[in-house]
């Protein structure tokens, strides 16, 4: 099957307004009759949820939480990216859309992005009626702050809570259409497979966590909004239930899985602390802004260190390495996330990691302190020279900027960051890379769509910060309830999906029998002992940098192990009941199938671009070098059976308004 | 360290529940809680004994799925957490813990510490919204400017995850608290006031028709809230209410 | 007969307020006739007090509230009403709130988190209400007596003797003062938090504490007080 990106003709700007008003429409008296099924209820699953039902079609919506409002998109910290211009300081939706290319290395397709910029501000107009409540100035109006080294200041906050205030809004959308009846929410019920019938995507299989259930459920359109796979890697700032099932069961039923190996990770997270560690957690980007990052220059201070004989405050500031600002001298600690996740491992494998595992580093926040507090002190006309009031005062500033992380920091970790530098450590934390979209938002299945971290196409292969939520909110507020009435339109004559139908038979079937596999295997050992094995392959093979020998070794290993899951998993219990070892075990037994496709794709894309960072294909200094001649393509990987005989579509990427460049941030 | 932990166990919402008794051993100060309930659950699988269900999700203490009663409070005996943020190096070798599900009436127990806390989803659809369309038809964001005390109250107030601590320490098993917090920050703001009334009205008729008991301002709640929702939300909430009957 | 019409034309018009029929409006009701008690009391305490100094005068007070139509039939029967649905009341929340929670806890660390007064208003409340029993048996019902039933002369200047000769008792001392402790521990909590209730919580808030805490105890100190003067005085 050829790849059909459906970009629209005419001038870039043009392309979404030209499109919107030439594609069908649903009268309001079909909508009635049209059921449509949203799998997720992050921001983008909850945003099309309301707004379909708002439209007037009969909306079925699935989570596997015990409430909608558990979604994980409710963890984002930071904020929402939107080309206001509030601030007055030339942000535009051109700025906007060029940003966000750049930042994705030039690996993103061009419509979507321009796109997402335009819709942008309806998002905050459109949540702010909603009653969520961003940050204000003094004057009643809203307040930006700047992100992830834009040049603009252009990211809506609530606190370090921005996604948890934006969820909260959709899901009370959400909530009105329940009410109304319009929604139909089913709660603790996880997606199991996807049915096509004559080729077209008509309902899902589901089961119900609490009692076991099995559920077919018919509809005219299904959509995909259930986030990103970073639990591939078993450790990720993903929700422990976060996986990747919906949208490999529709890969595997038709719909091509784009760019598996571009993967965000994010270097200011909570260091792993042993092997117990369930989850990794995040600390705000923001956090960059005021610390400084620095491993000691002496091996011998490391290993004092981690012997406990050192205090990182007693090292000199001569004896130091601070080595984004060596190495990064413009852009210094504000580096995009990449570039700092790398640089924090070369340090780490270079032996200078600072906790036990060796794989942390400082982030250090006494010079903020110090600026911070001399400058309080001349405001307040008191002694500048006094170091214990300066620091005092310096303090109390870092307190009301970053208080709630800080207090996070020390409840994880028992240490004080306001006297001693926080460690830090890269950890997985976003996928770029998903379910292959058309313009439309639709897979290569037709009626079936993906929308947010789930699809693929507005972040390239590096996102930038506070971006997430604008492409969640954007796609299911705005783009697809316009984009699926174009297909529904040829639908509205079908009539009621009958869930008799043999292929939902078949589906019911399948999804049966492999449960029923799972608890009869009856093997040795836990779900978890294959996820955290395959979780450390992935890290070590697929992680922050990659060689051809080890994505080779990681194939072989994956296949290998996921062999032996199939033979040896322990799943306890019954089908019929509240088993969360069960719905694990079907998770996982995804994860294992989609790494390998992850590391296939890794190996495949022979350059270096954003998250993906290859280490054949790098300058002198050790900087990663696009390839722009042979790799200027989305790779779209069309399922054959297994992981390994995956068939790989490109659909190329054409830039018509922008310059592909190099990116630097020397 | 080494621990005894007492658990409730139950196998289904139907079933009788009882206490079970579990030792462990090897436990790291560092873990989580919940990172030493799944080492528990490894340990009990290998025994063969069915691992003990409880609801988590984010880890991070913000999506407020996570629901233990521990040691006679909710998220245990921290403050401002959650069970995921609570830490072993709270506890002392030797300590016996005793591990119960979050009880009310309107939270029944699917199985062991899982309960369905499905009420407070139907609290907020009676209610805890603005009629506005999603549109993105709307008018300009900064057109109503809003005062920051307000906003910042609003915001206050927004911050509970609703994880229902409030109602399992109370006394009563009152959901005031989590009620008060929706009627509150949408009191608070413009875009809120205009439905005010029917809102408080019929999400307290929500509230009591789940079987949730009455305030009787012990402030447990307050206490016991991982991200410090404030009892003035409480008597907000009685003025709007008040306020919404006499206009009737 | 008196009493049932006051106590429809209320229910009525608090059901119309959907008053009785919410947990909100339950407790709004509770806070309403809770400081409506709190008035009384401050009041019973001054024509009390007044007793320590002058005989006459307490007399003469004492004559009036007794006899004056006003209080007797309309301040009267509204008191004995707002006792009653307080008392009541209280009792219907603490059943509907026990009911609220079915399965109850192997361990429950109320006093990590909340005072033991205010755990504990319906045991205080019950002692009071105990109390007041003992309070009519004492005195209304020996008045109701005197006044309607055997309807004997007037007589202006015996309150004081009937008052004092109670005193004398000093069992009744006893029960007398423990009542007051418990009324203090019923009110430490329970005065205040009525204004949380009717929607009062802003910057007066932390005055209007101080002050209902200040009430609680003094007000109960000095009926205290009263009963130990009288009972040593007429020793």
């Amino acid at each position: 099957m050829a790849l059909e990106s459906k970009i629209p003709k005419g001038p870039l700007s043009d392309k979404w307004t030209n499109h919107k008003s030439k594609i069908n429409l649903v009268s309001p008296a079909n909508k009635r009759a049209i059921d449509i099924i949203v799998v997720g209820t992050g921001l983008a699953g909850a945003s099309a949820s309301a707004t379909l039902a708002e439209l007037g079609y009969n909306v079925k919506t699935f989570c596997f939480q015990d409430s909608p409002r558990r979604a994980h998109s409710i963890a984002a910290q930071g904020g929402i990216n939107a080309a206001k211009n509030y601030q007055g300081d030339g942000d535009s939706t051109y700025r906007l859309f060029y940003d966000t290319i750049k930042g994705g290395d030039y690996r993103s397709r061009e419509a979507n992005v321009h796109r997402l910029a335009e819709v942008s501000t309806n998002i905050i107009d459109q949540c702010v009626a909603q009653g969520v409540p961003f940050a204000r100035d003094y004057g009643g109006l809203l307040d930006n702050r700047s992100f992830g080294g834009v040049l603009v200041s252009r990211t809506f906050y609530a606190k370090g809570q921005t996604g948890q205030q934006l969820l909260l809004g959709a899901y009370s959308a959400m909530n009105r259409q329940i009410g109304r009846g319009k929604i139909k929410m089913y709660n603790r019920h996880e997606m199991m497979d996807l049915v096509l019938v004559d080729g077209k995507a008509r309902g899902i299989i589901t089961r119900n966590l609490v009692d076991g259930k099995i559920e077919r459920h018919g509809a005219h359109a299904v959509v995909i909004a259930s986030g990103g796979y970073g639990n591939v890697f078993f450790l990720s700032t993903n929700a422990m239930g976060s996986n990747v099932s919906a949208g490999w069961k529709i890969h595997k039923k038709g719909a091509h899985f784009a760019n598996p190996c571009y993967t965000q990770i994010h270097p200011t997270c909570i260091p792993v602390s042993g092997e117990h560690q369930s989850k990794l957690t995040l600390m705000s980007e923001s956090l960059r802004n005021d610390g400084r990052i620095w491993v000691p220059k002496n091996i011998e201070d490391v290993k004092a260190i981690r012997e406990g004989k050192l205090k990182p405050v007693n090292i000199a500031e001569e004896n130091r390495d601070y080595y984004l600002e060596r190495r990064y001298p413009a852009f210094g600690n504000l580096v995009p996330r990449d570039v700092a996740s790398r640089a924090a491992k070369e340090r780490c494998d270079a032996g200078y990691g600072v906790n036990k595992t060796g794989e942390a580093v400082y982030l250090d926040f006494a010079a903020a302190i110090t600026r911070y507090g001399s400058e309080q002190a001349h405001v307040k006309g008191l002694d500048e020279n006094d170091a214990a009031l300066v620091k005092k005062l310096g303090q109390d500033v870092v307190r009301s900027k970053y208080g709630n992380l800080f207090q996070m920091y020390e409840k994880i970790v028992d240490q004080d960051p306001y006297e001693t530098p926080m460690m830090i450590y890269p950890a997985v934390h976003y996928t770029m890379g998903g379910v292959w979209v058309d313009y439309n938002l639709m897979t290569s299945i037709p009626g079936c769509y993906a929308i947010g971290e789930a699809n693929f196409s507005d972040h390239g292969a590096n996102r930038l910060g506070a971006s997430a939520l604008m492409q969640g909110l954007a796609d299911g507020y705005f783009v697809l309830p316009y984009t699926i009435g174009d297909y529904l339109a040829d639908d509205i004559r079908t009539g009621k999906i009958d869930t008799n139908l043999p292929e939902f038979e078949k589906a019911e079937a399948t999804v049966k029998a492999q449960l029923e596999r799972f608890i009869n295997t009856k093997g040795k050992n836990t779900v978890d002992y294959y996820h955290r094995k395959l979780g450390k392959i992935m890290w070590d093979k697929c992680g922050m940098s990659r060689n051809a020998t080890g994505l080779n070794e990681a194939i072989t290993e994956i296949k290998a192990l996921r062999e032996d899951f199939y033979k040896n998993v322990n799943v306890p219990g019954t089908t019929s009941e509240f088993n969360e070892q069960l719905a694990k075990a079907g998770r996982v037994a995804d994860f294992l199938e989609l790494g390998e496709l992850f590391a296939k794709d890794a190996l495949e894309r022979t350059e270096s671009c954003g998250g993906h960072f290859r280490e054949e294909s790098q300058t002198p200094e050790g900087e990663a070098l696009r390839n722009d001649k042979d790799f200027t393509f989305v790779s779209a990987w069309e399922y054959k059976g297994e992981p390994s005989k995956a068939k790989l579509h490109k659909e190329e990427l054409n830039y018509e308004e922008i310059e592909v460049k190099t990116r630097s941030y020397k | 360290m080494n621990l005894t932990l007492k658990v409730w166990r139950q196998a289904n919402a139907e079933a009788k529940g009882r206490m079970e008794t579990y030792p462990i051993a090897d436990v790291s100060p560092d873990m989580s809680f919940l990172e030493m309930m799944d080492v528990l659950n490894e340990q009990l699988m290998g025994q063969g004994i069915d691992p003990i269900a409880f609801d988590h999700d984010c880890r991070e203490g913000i999506c407020g799925m996570c629901s233990m009663f521990i040691n006679g409070e909710a998220h245990g005996p921290d403050r401002l957490v959650t069970t995921c943020q609570l830490h072993m190096r709270k506890f002392n070798d030797g300590d016996t813990i005793t591990i119960e599900p979050f009880r009310a009436k309107a939270f029944p127990v699917i199985k062991d510490l899982t309960v369905d806390r499905s009420s407070f989803d139907r609290v907020q659809q009676a209610g805890g919204f603005v009629s506005v369309n999603t549109s993105g038809n709307t008018q300009d964001a900064n057109s109503i400017p809003i005062d920051k005390h307000d906003a910042d109250k609003a915001f206050d107030a927004a911050a509970c995850i609703g994880c229902g601590a409030c109602v399992a320490t109370c006394k009563n098993a009152s959901a005031m608290l989590f009620v008060s917090a929706k009627v509150s920050q949408y009191a608070l703001l413009p875009q809120g006031k205009v439905e005010a009334t029917d809102r408080v009205m019929n999400m307290v008729k929500q509230m009591d028709e789940e079987g949730f008991g009455n305030c009787t301002n012990t402030g447990a709640c307050e206490v016991e809230c991982p991200k410090g929702i404030s009892l003035e939300n409480i008597a907000r909430m009685n003025r709007e209410y008040l306020y919404a009957s006499l206009k009737g | 007969m008196l009493l049932r019409v006051y106590a429809l034309i209320l229910v009525r018009k608090l059901n119309t307020m959907s008053l009785t029929s919410s947990t909100i409006g339950r407790k709004v009701a509770m806070a309403l006739s809770g400081l409506f008690l709190v008035v009384f009391l401050t009041q019973h305490f001054t024509i009390n007090f007044i007793s320590v100094f002058s005989e006459n005068t307490f007399n003469e007070i004492s004559h009036f509230m007794g006899n004056n139509p006003l209080v007797q039939f309309i301040l009267q029967p509204i008191l004995i009403f707002g006792v009653i649905f307080h008392f009541i009341m209280g009792f219907v929340l603490e059943i509907q709130n026990r009911k609220s929670r079915v399965v109850q806890y192997n361990m429950y660390k109320g006093s990590a988190n909340a005072s033991w007064v205010s755990r504990n208003m319906i045991w205080s409340g019950a002692v009071v209400l105990s109390f007041l029993g003992l309070h009519f048996y004492d005195f209304w019902f020996p008045e109701m007596n005197y006044k309607y039933v055997e309807i004997l002369p007037l007589d202006p200047n015996r309150y004081y003797e009937e008052m004092t000769h109670k005193f004398h008792d000093y069992l009744r001392v006893i029960l007398y003062v423990i009542s007051f402790g418990f009324l203090a521990l019923h009110l430490f909590h329970g005065f205040a938090s009525s204004f949380q209730s009717v929607g009062v919580n802003n910057k007066y808030s932390e005055n209007i504490k101080k002050f209902a805490i200040a009430f609680s105890v003094v007000i109960p100190l000095g009926f205290i007080f009263i009963a130990l003067f009288h009972h040593i005085n007429s020793l």
